[in-house]
């Protein structure tokens, strides 16, 4: 079914509790992001000390603001000896891609027991005005004095010309939102277990019209590690293997800075960035959208779920509103179940982790809102300033 | 009409920082004159201003000064600053009359919210920041 045998591995996940904004204090994001990486270890069946690489993204960064440690994790951890630590640049749009560089260490021989983590505390900064809290520099000088605050206020400018050039409608990232809310009722980790209605969904406070509180992600606290090796080593471990079967980063320079700059040509403005990346993505893995069973998109707001189905060719350019209108990204009577979880608009946001998560639950057959018979998961980072990233996780070795 | 009129945030809130590459830029604004990035070279515009033109990699540098006049391709209604409550924006991305490719983002001001369509033709006010500096803003091209 795919394209080559499938190298590497994922082993382990762990993750911490979910909290509600800044609630995780006092642990630190050292502790937080140790407590996941330590559950991870246990859950493959191997031993902290057996971590020899570190693959981060977001420029290894802890959340907002703060950088995580590869030498200050072997300090309070005990990790012996590493032999690869390195991340991907930008941010969220590295997430599903972070699972590539941990592969380039395991088939480049550096690394054998490769750990990505990202952990989020928004005690100090929190993401929604994220972009208002950064200091001017000669770049964002054309940016940061229009009041754009935050990335939702960026990217509902993105929005309004999709919604002009395709005659998309509110009704669409409604139907985002409620399926993803629906996603995580029977969830015990989710944050928002509610259900919400199109009545709640038109009542909601607008933040960045056209987008309104409910298109917005969550901000949560909370971390999450995977653990990743080669597919010699996975068969020896304590959970079933959930082989990596494509990964690819990148992105084209007509989307660039993406909503920092803002010079897209129009075809690329009102889209996910993830046109290139999605190409690479399905040729490496042999396969194409009508192959994947489950879609973990990265959901740091709705209208990048509906343009991520039209890069990856879930449905035609300019065709994701009436594609989601139709009940097509439902877990229940879908044709495309989507972000099963709930997503980062409902469960928890941990800058696209528990996408990650997820993609493994789904194909190790023990997600909760288990999409009966998958064999390929799409994971996705989030459509943001390159590297933009995306991931294809399988079944079978 | 909703009554409510468009605003910018506050012009003593509102700090820049230049490079060699920005600051012709902002040099012309506080003369209330709006120009632009253009290769010196093969003639292709740029915005923000960087060193290099992607076109052919040439470090020349012409600054013509434009109309002033812009078609909105994109704009969001933002409703609320930290600190600022109550405040709504129009930010919106421009095109630029007479520098096809460069885009600018700005606020339009002095327009209720419900009336700015993609497609809107506006006009450049500079307006006062921090530090001795000016900010092209846009308003409706008065009819």
């Amino acid at each position: 079914m795919t394209g080559t045998a499938p190298d590497v591995a994922i082993v382990g996940v762990g993750a911490t509790p979910y909290w509600r904004r800044g609630q995780s204090w006092p642990r630190t994001m050292t502790e937080l992001a140790g407590d996941a990486i330590l559950a991870a270890v246990e859950e493959a069946g191997l031993s902290v000390k057996d971590i020899d690489g570190f693959a981060y993204y977001s420029e290894a960064g802890a959340g907002y603001g703060d950088k995580f440690d590869t030498a200050l994790f072997m300090e309070t951890l005990g990790i012996p000896e590493v032999t690869f630590s390195a991340t991907l640049t930008a941010g969220g749009g590295g997430a599903a891609g972070s699972i590539g560089l941990a592969r380039a260490a395991i088939l480049a021989g550096d690394a054998n027991v490769v750990v990505t983590v990202m952990a989020l505390q928004q005690a100090k900064q929190r993401l929604g005005s994220v972009f208002a809290a950064v200091a001017p520099n000669p770049i964002n000088s054309f940016l940061q004095p229009s009041g754009l605050s935050g990335p939702g206020h960026l990217m509902s400018v993105l929005t309004r010309r999709h919604m002009h050039d395709y005659g998309t409608r509110r009704e669409a990232f409604a139907e985002i939102a409620i399926s993803q809310r629906q996603n995580a009722l029977n969830r015990p980790k989710a944050i928002m277990r509610d259900p919400i209605t199109l009545e709640d969904y038109f009542n909601a406070r607008m933040i960045a019209d056209p987008l309104c509180l409910l298109d917005f992600c969550l901000e949560t606290d909370g971390a999450i590690a995977v653990i990743t090796t080669s597919v010699e080593r996975a068969k020896d471990l304590r959970q079933p293997p959930v082989p990596v079967v494509a990964a690819a980063h990148g992105g084209a320079r007509d989307w660039g800075r993406a909503f920092a700059w803002f010079g897209m040509p129009q075809e690329t403005f009102a889209s996910s960035g993830h046109a290139a990346v999605a190409k690479h993505l399905f040729r490496r893995a042999g396969v194409g959208p009508e192959d994947i069973d489950v879609a973990l998109l990265y959901d740091h707001f709705s209208p990048m779920v509906l343009m991520q189905l039209e890069d990856y060719g879930f449905c035609k350019k300019g065709e994701g509103g009436e594609f989601v209108e139709s009940g097509a990204i439902r877990y229940k009577g879908g044709s495309i179940p989507v972000n099963t979880h709930g997503g980062q608009l409902s469960e928890c946001y941990i800058i696209g982790m528990t996408h990650i998560l997820e993609g493994v639950e789904q194909m190790r057959g023990t997600a909760i809102n288990q999409v009966e018979d998958a064999e390929l998961a799409l994971v996705t980072g989030g459509p943001a300033a390159l590297p933009v990233s995306g991931l294809i996780l399988g079944k079978h070795l | 009409m909703s009554g409510v009129v468009a605003q910018a945030l506050p012009g003593e809130q509102v700090h820049i920082t230049t490079n060699p590459d920005t600051e012709p830029f902002w040099e012309a604004a506080k003369e209330d004159r709006l120009v632009v990035l253009q290769c010196g070279n093969c003639g292709v515009f740029r915005m923000p201003p960087t060193p290099f033109c992607p076109n052919c990699q040439s470090k020349e540098k012409k600054w013509p000064e434009l109309s002033g006049r812009a078609t909105v391709f994109s704009y969001s209604v933002v409703h609320g600053f930290p600190g600022i409550k109550d405040i709504v924006l129009v930010a919106a991305v421009l095109d630029l009359e007479g520098a096809p490719g460069a885009r600018l983002v700005t606020d339009i001001v002095e327009v209720d919210p419900e009336d700015v369509q993609i497609g809107m033709e506006v006009e450049v006010l500079f307006s006062p920041i921090a530090d001795g500096w000016k900010l092209p803003l846009f308003r409706p091209v008065s009819s």
